[in-house]
């Protein structure tokens, strides 16, 4: 037994060594899965606060760029409204419907870190669990999908951003209709690839890229990208396409939170149907 | 001694701070600085290993929280700290350190310096980044390394020149 302990002793720095490192795997496995690790992260308002304060001083040289994108929404949004009530007008569908206008309620939030050019990158809102946010609301803004939130404190969010290597999103080629996945390749911040389209298909370049039906997140026919460019290899049995994505990730100021008011009562559905097995 | 611990917990904020603001500051998309491994590189050399360990863990967690990549920045900084004094003492100049020297630039002169941090650093960021593309894209990783390689150590080499920095602790 003395010698166990010598022997542990005399490697003791070599056994710290493989406990820390063990550790340290341990914490990357546990925060890659989902919703876990709620303390340690840009959520935690310490950390955000710091990072709010670096926003700050940030958000100053860009107010022009963002005033200007504002408006432009505004003019855009107006005239959308103004088109949808004379057609809803003219079909005489003008009665409310208490289910229709509901289902997706959109929280606005600030962007008050953000990172693209890891292999991982997150986004921190500055919305949390005191607005309603929960984990695996849809993340968007006016040009496109931004992610999903992963984790949420009482007044921050984190969200992964659609440039993360682990995030896919089901999506659908507008044109044709067939469905596919995005999935970033960890290199340029304005291309994602697009997935699992299969030969027969015929894509085209500028075909837009919309988040699809299936998906359990999004609403869908949210903007996602245009294709750039695709290829296909003799035998691969689907396409290669590069897509530029709609939203500069570089300039993401403002974001739009998505809440799906019917998604509890769908899920619930589905659950006393299948079971819990799915 | 206490003076030493109050200095070191001092040097350990600010280079997490520094860290925080350092995030968006990347060069040509490939190049990344983190500065932080300075906090581990540049402790005295007699210090040990279990103490080099757990301030690497210390501040790799610490910068991980900034990073939302828990136990990322922790794995290469531990990695770093067991083998810093391997390496510190196959680099030994000939007669060895003086008692009570500092890894660092006015003591040792730049080309020690640059052997001393280059294979260190080099081998930090090619585990973090191959950790973090769960060792998939290899050569971006590779050429990511380089980039912030020669960032990092720029800023280090320009740190001490600018920081008063003691020869002796």
């Amino acid at each position: 037994m003395e010698r166990l302990f010598n022997f542990l002793y005399e490697y003791r720095a070599f056994f710290t060594f493989l406990l820390l490192e063990f550790l340290c795997a341990w914490l990357l496995i546990v925060n890659n899965q989902y919703q876990n690790t709620k303390y340690f992260n840009t959520s935690n308002s310490v950390v955000a606060s710091i990072n709010s304060t670096e926003e700050a001083i940030r958000s100053y040289f860009s107010l022009r760029d963002v005033n200007a994108v504002l408006s432009k929404e505004n003019s855009t949004l107006r005239n959308q409204l103004e088109q949808r009530n004379q057609m809803l007008y003219s079909y005489k569908l003008n009665q409310t419907d208490s289910t229709l206008r509901k289902q997706y309620v959109y929280v606005n939030s600030k962007v008050v870190n953000n990172t693209t050019k890891y292999y991982k990158n997150y986004i921190t809102i500055d919305r949390g669990a005191d607005s309603g946010i929960e984990p695996g609301m849809a993340v968007i803004s006016e040009a496109g999908v931004v992610g999903k939130v992963k984790t949420v404190s009482e007044h921050y969010a984190v969200v992964i951003s659609l440039l993360n290597i682990d995030e896919q999103v089901s999506c659908v080629l507008k044109r044709t209709g067939h469905f596919g996945t995005v999935q970033w390749e960890g290199t340029s911040s304005s291309l994602t690839s697009l997935k699992y389209i299969p030969r027969h298909v015929r894509p085209m370049v500028g075909d837009s890229i919309v988040t699809s039906e299936y998906n359990a997140i999004f609403p869908p026919g949210i903007f996602i990208g245009k294709i750039k460019e695709f290829n296909l290899r003799s035998e691969a049995p689907f396409y290669e396409i590069k897509v530029e994505l709609g939203q500069d990730f570089g300039k993401l100021s403002f974001v739009e939170v998505v809440k799906n008011q019917l998604k509890k009562e769908k899920e619930a559905l589905e659950r006393s149907t299948f079971g819990e097995s799915r | 001694m206490t003076r030493n611990l109050v200095t070191l917990l001092i040097s350990f904020v600010a280079y997490v701070l520094a860290q925080a603001f350092f995030k968006n500051l990347i060069l040509f998309n490939t190049g990344f600085c983190f500065l932080y491994v300075a906090f581990v590189l540049l402790m005295p050399i007699e210090t040990g290993n279990l103490f080099l360990m757990l301030a690497g863990f210390a501040i790799g967690f610490a910068v991980d929280v900034f990073y939302n990549s828990l136990g990322l920045h922790a794995i290469c900084m531990v990695l770093i700290a067991y083998i810093r004094n391997y390496w510190l003492s196959i680099i030994t100049p000939q007669g060895g350190y003086d008692p009570g020297a500092m890894p660092n630039l006015p003591s040792q002169g730049v080309q020690w310096f640059l052997v001393y941090t280059m294979p260190l650093v080099f081998i930090h960021h090619l585990i973090l980044f191959l950790v973090e593309s769960t060792g998939t894209l290899f050569w971006y990783s590779m050429l990511k390394t380089i980039n912030s390689l020669l960032f990092t150590i720029t800023m280090m080499v320009i740190l001490q020149y600018l920081l008063p920095q003691r020869s002796r602790a």
